[in-house]
């Protein structure tokens, strides 16, 4: 029977390359797909676009395939890669230079068409509702806000690019699992009603999407049990015409493939495990089983799928105002009085000085920073030291960066023993608001085109 | 036996976010396990573990197949990550604060 394999390219952008070249030597993968976006990289994308517009892109797709390309030519491993971000076309030409500058010579198709950021206005009044699907919010007062707002994109598109012979098909916000996804329709010619291959398919790319997470990454369970995390092995999939999967990564790489380490994945940020919603088909993860091969290797089958949905996720963000932070660490004794007492003052000194914040945000890092009020705070009293770290969030950008200023005294004027008080970052907030639009009014837009190195 | 027991002893647990939305899967280590996990981690039982969190709505998915539940906590983060001041701004850390819960083996 046929087979494919593909292997897990970067899980988010700023993931390792030099796990995923690794990964690349040893598995010598038929395709690679690379996921380098989620709602918050849209959103730092968006910041560098409005500096340079020939940004918008993830910067690590050039560095990511010029690592690549020598390393996998024997095979000829194709590459599918949504770190085009909020520009495709700019990061395609990017990508092109650098090939160019090698002596590397590439077929490579830019998919666009997922940003409506332009047709927003024109969609909403040719009938979109456009309501925030989180809280149910509707658009009026929003609509002029957005600074980005994105389709996710399916497996469609992707599949014309690799039959149209694309070596590397770079696209902006197409659905993390459908990047996996396209090759197999591509390979094995299945179906677009073929729900129960399309949904195996899509939960392959669900389980490999965020790279070392499936593969003994961020474990919840037995971690120190993990073997050589620093060389960890990203996750390949190796797919039959079926559609069923054995998920196994390079033997002597690190890490683990195993039922636990794969099951926390294939649920992670999920909403209904019986609906996993993606543009091409909707998953029902629930008839899945997980069988342990050994040897670091999880054969997924019996995934089922049930069709497409009308509507097409928007990721989309506005501008949320800045968020300015400090930190003040104080030591033993009574490290975490002594932060609490200097929260109080801090406090009494932001009133006093009549600046409004619309939000203040206090956590005391080595106590209750992550946990908040579920922390056990039973043993406070004797802690080490402790980290007060105050955060407000601003309309406007001066009020948040001069707040920063209300603490320096705190050194001779506070509680004793205080040290450290690394510089207030500011950082520009993003408002994510989810939404839906008709299929027909983004897949219309959607266009393909290709650029030879 | 003793009869309270700490999530931590019974199951893992990986967290995650979308949009406002926070969630924990919840793997029981056997099957024994589910199926007092089943019975005690209910809405309920989750809305008291929460209920200093911020959050608007719960829900729970129990998957049989690989003895999980999926427990979504919608309006955990107003606005979505990327306007959050946390310093866990993505949620990964939930999936322990879950693991805390007491339940009873009654």
């Amino acid at each position: 029977m046929k087979r494919v394999t593909l292997a897990s390219g970067l899980g988010f952008y700023g993931d390792s390359i030099a796990h995923v070249v690794r990964s690349v030597e040893a598995n010598r993968p038929q395709y690679l797909c690379s996921d380098h976006l989620g709602e918050l990289t849209l959103s730092i994308l968006q910041k560098d676009a409005n500096r340079n517009s020939s940004l918008g892109y993830a910067r690590d797709l050039v560095p990511l395939m010029t690592a690549l390309w020598p390393i996998s030519r024997e095979q000829k491993t194709r590459f599918i890669l949504n770190g085009g971000g909020l520009n495709p076309a700019g990061a395609a030409q990017a990508l092109l230079s650098a090939f160019r500058e090698k002596g590397y010579t590439a077929r490579i198709a830019v998919v666009e068409g997922d940003d409506l950021l332009d047709r927003l206005s024109t969609l909403h009044h040719g009938g979109e509702p456009l309501t925030n699907i989180d809280t149910g919010e509707s658009v009026e007062a929003t609509l002029h806000k957005f600074s980005f707002a994105n389709a996710y994109l399916g497996a469609r598109p992707l599949v014309d690019a690799l039959q149209g012979g694309a070596d590397i098909v770079v696209t902006g916000r197409v659905a993390d699992a459908s990047l996996f996804l396209a090759p197999l329709i591509h390979e094995f010619d299945w179906q677009w009603d073929d729900y129960d291959k399309l949904a195996q398919g899509l939960a392959v790319g669900h389980l490999l999407e965020c790279s070392g997470q499936v593969s003994g990454g961020n474990f919840g369970g037995d971690w120190q049990g993990i073997p050589d995390l620093a060389h960890i092995g990203y996750p390949v999939a190796t797919v039959d015409e079926s559609g069923v999967a054995v998920i196994h990564k390079a033997k002597g790489s690190g890490g683990r493939i195993d039922f636990d380490t794969v099951r926390q994945q294939l649920l992670y940020e999920v909403h209904d495990p019986r609906a996993y919603i993606s543009p091409d088909v909707v998953l029902d993860m629930s008839t899945i089983s997980l069988v342990d091969l050994g040897d670091d290797r999880i054969q997924v089958r019996g995934a089922t799928g049930k069709p497409r949905p009308d509507k097409l996720k928007v990721v989309a963000g506005y501008p949320g105002g800045f968020m300015a932070s400090t930190m003040l660490g104080y030591a033993w004794p009574g490290a975490v009085r002594k932060a609490r007492a200097a929260a109080e003052i801090l406090q009494t000194v932001v009133a006093d000085s009549g600046v409004e914040y619309d939000e203040l945000d206090i956590s005391y890092l080595g106590l209750d920073a992550l946990h908040g009020p579920l922390s056990d705070e039973s043993s406070a009293d004797e802690l080490n030291e402790v980290f007060l770290r105050i955060a407000v969030r601003a309309k406007d950008r001066k009020v948040a960066a001069e707040f920063g200023r209300h603490f320096p005294w705190m050194m001779v004027g506070g509680p004793p023993y205080l040290a450290a008080m690394p510089n207030s970052d500011l950082r520009e907030l993003t408002t994510i608001w989810p939404m839906l639009v008709r299929r027909e009014a983004v897949e219309s837009q959607v266009c393909i085109t290709t650029v030879e190195a | 036996m003793n009869k309270a027991a700490t999530l931590k002893d019974l199951a893992l647990a990986r967290s995650g976010e979308k949009g406002d939305k926070v969630n924990i899967g919840l793997f029981a280590n056997d099957a024994q396990s589910f199926e007092l996990i089943r019975s005690k981690v209910t809405i309920a039982s989750l809305q008291r573990h929460f209920e200093r969190v911020t959050w608007t709505h719960m829900e729970v998915y129990v998957m049989e197949n690989i003895m999980a539940l999926n427990v979504v906590l919608c309006g955990a983060l107003p606005g979505g990550g990327p306007r959050s001041l946390r310093v866990d701004n993505l949620a990964k850390t939930m999936a322990s604060a879950l693991l805390r819960m007491k339940i009873d083996r009654d």
